[in-house]
């Protein structure tokens, strides 16, 4: 079983963090221990998923995208028809009421795309727990109706100006306010990252999806697909899905975003360019230079605009439990505009690059083999960026390969 | 000399260790170069470099915006060690460095070790590896002789700083604030009741850091620590100097105000 007792996977994982930390994260562990035997802990958080995210998501079979594409049959796993519209809030939730059985009464949390931000401020004010939410600023100009929502929502939204404004940045600050107020404050992180036992953590909240998934997919095709395709930023619900698989014959692809392209160096795809270090409390793969100063990344996709990618994720890659590859910013946006029109279903830019890599391998398989994508969020968010793109003349690019 | 043996000596001589902080590279290398001179001659016992990163996650803005100015010259570590290399023949003062793992780790364990031996470096505090994760890296300290200085913070249990004092050599460090690095006006209640307990459970010097600024806290802590380190205060002096000789007539005369103030009163 991995972890470790050290937090490892292989070599990825562990605990670099300020002593000052240390001892939370000991608590943390015990308290993660216990909660996880608990049954009536592990109740009350069924009972939020079923009645308040709306879970199980469906699993749909997405005709019109399959016959388009001419090859494998595809089905979604639809994590955006979730409460707050992303796979996050299973997350958050488990969290949050986590942090609750800890007497933890102030909750800060990281937000790249704003997504995480919103579950978390959505669970806290479930719960009424206090929430303080660290987002780059950069970030709260591209996702502006997501600062406002987690302010409607209660929460505080902290601009960070330090660094490159960006996910790791606002990282770095939520990791500083939680080493300054350590005892009074639980850090919610929002993807399979950070120190142990995070990474378990968060992927233990997650991995409903996959156990969903594995049961809809049985009971709609007989069988278990032959493949899962899930984007990976953090690694969050590409780990959720993949995570009830790791045993069967399924491959498991994770996609990274490969930006304006991996030669160019301007990109997010870790797993695929990047080389291993330390980074947010765990021994992971980084984009970094070779002095080991991490380095700007870039995606459309705000969610996956980070440098780093979870332990686990990494240990999937070295052990080929997993195989990872990287689409660009212009295949995810031509996923995203044929996805809206074939199928009714816009899609998260983040979510949009599992699609755009479905749309190259679908067409190369035969018509009875299965393949499930983590439709991890749905697009109201990227209307902006999308918005921007297609006035810069961008619009519809896929509408020559119909 | 040895670390060590500058705290026994401050002993003999009445006095606490003064350990000043300054980011390497920052506003450049030459200049970082002329401040350690500035801080060995007026009553710098250790230095305390640090190696800047791009994501320090244990310092405060100060130190933040050091890094940053460091890393915009292209500072990188194999340029730091160089630095010490240069001066070591010339001041006796101890020089540790102070960086996150991830830097350290890129350029190699055992080659740092190795470099930082050659160059006269005596020691390493890494804030981002604590006891659990220092394993291979605590070995090559051992065996090139390098002082391996490592945290204990205030939520620190009393069992847990006992493991954590019985593996840092040279001196413990004490964080005196749950919190990120940078000057502050007032330091924690309870933090000499810490220092008394820390004193209890173990026999090695212990210098306290995080948040000291000026001259009176110094004096303050005297009776209660071996040591005492200063960094953002003197960061930020470096950061409002318009040229380097000023920023070294700022730093020197500051230094000696706090050595001043590390005398202790009978």
């Amino acid at each position: 079983m991995l972890p470790d007792k050290r937090g490892r996977f292989g070599i990825y994982g562990g605990k670099y963090v300020p002593e000052t930390l240390m001892p939370l994260l000991a608590e943390l562990e015990q308290a993660y221990k216990e909660a996880k035997r608990d049954r009536a802990f592990q109740k009350e958080f069924r009972y939020y998923l079923k009645h308040y995210v709306g879970r199980p998501s469906p699993l749909y079979f997405a005709k019109r995208l399959t016959e388009h594409l001419g090859g494998a049959k595809i089905y979604f796993k639809r994590e955006d028809l979730n409460h707050t519209g992303a796979h996050k809030i299973n997350n958050t939730i488990g969290q949050a009421l986590l942090a609750k059985r800890m007497g933890k009464k102030r909750i800060i949390a990281e937000t790249g795309a704003g997504q995480h931000g919103v579950a978390t401020a959505t669970a806290c004010a479930l719960l009424g727990l206090e929430c303080v939410v660290y987002m780059g600023e950069e970030d709260t100009k591209r996702q502006e109706m997501n600062v406002f929502r987690m302010k409607l929502l209660g929460a505080e939204v902290i601009p960070v100006k330090q660094g490159s404004r960006t996910l790791k940045d606002a990282i770095n600050e939520a990791i500083r306010d939680w080493v300054t107020n350590v005892r009074t404050t639980y850090y919610l992180i929002g993807s399979v990252v950070g120190p142990h036992p995070y990474p378990t953590m968060v992927r233990d909240f997650q991995s409903v999806i996959g156990k969903e998934a594995r049961r809809q997919i049985k009971q709609a095709e007989g069988r278990l697909p032959d493949y899962i395709i899930a984007c990976v930023g953090g690694g969050s619900n590409a780990m959720g899905i993949f995570y009830p698989f790791k045993r069967d014959d399924v491959k498991l692809i994770g996609v990274e975003a490969a930006g304006l392209g991996l030669d160019k160096g301007s990109h997010s795809a870790t797993l695929c360019a990047g080389s291993i270090g330390i980074l947010h409390g765990a021994m992971s793969y980084l984009l970094q230079t070779p002095d080991g100063q991490i380095q700007p990344t870039h995606s459309i996709a705000p969610g996956l605009d980070y440098p780093g990618v979870g332990p686990e994720h990494s240990y999937y890659k070295d052990e080929k439990f997993a195989f990872y590859t990287a689409v660009t910013d212009k295949e995810a946006l031509e996923a995203f505009h044929l996805l809206s029109e074939i199928e009714g279903i816009i899609p998260a830019l983040e979510s949009a690059h599992a699609v755009a890599y479905a749309t190259k391998l679908a067409p190369k398989l035969e018509k009875d083999q299965i393949i499930i994508i983590n439709l991890s969020g749905r697009g109201d968010k990227d209307l902006g960026i999308v918005f921007e793109r297609v006035k810069k003349g961008e619009k519809n690019d896929h509408k020559k390969s119909i | 000399m040895t670390i060590k043996k500058v705290f026994k000596k401050a002993q003999r001589q009445g006095r606490r260790v003064l350990i000043p902080f300054i980011t390497a590279g920052d506003p450049d290398i030459e200049t970082t170069k002329r401040l350690i001179f500035a801080i060995a001659q007026n009553g710098g016992d250790i230095l305390e470099l640090g190696v800047p990163f791009s994501d320090p996650l244990a310092d405060g803005p100060t130190i933040q915006a050091a890094s940053q100015r460091a890393l915009k010259n292209g500072i990188t570590l194999k340029d730091i060690i160089e630095l010490v290399k240069e001066v070591r023949s010339q001041i006796e003062m101890p020089i540790v460095l102070m960086g996150y793992y991830n830097p350290f780790y890129q350029y190699g364990l055992k080659r740092l070790v190795q470099d930082a031996a050659q160059a006269g470096i005596n020691g390493f505090i890494i804030p981002d590896m604590p006891v659990e994760e220092s394993g291979q890296w605590f070995k090559y300290c051992r065996e090139y002789k390098l002082d391996n200085i490592f945290l204990i913070a205030p939520t620190t249990p009393i069992d847990r700083a006992k493991k954590i004092a019985s593996k840092s050599s040279g001196f413990i460090y004490y964080v005196s604030v749950t919190g990120v690095t940078g000057a502050r006006k007032e330091l924690p209640q309870d933090l000499i009741e810490n220092l008394r307990q820390l004193k209890q459970i173990t026999p090695k010097p212990i210098a306290v850091g995080f948040g000291i600024s000026s001259p009176e806290q110094v004096q303050n802590l005297v009776p209660y620590t071996d040591g005492i380190v200063v960094g953002s205060a003197i960061v930020r002096i470096i950061e409002k100097s318009k040229t380097a000789d000023e920023a070294c007539a700022q730093v020197g005369k500051f230094i000696s105000q706090l050595a001043q103030a590390t005398k202790i009163k009978n």
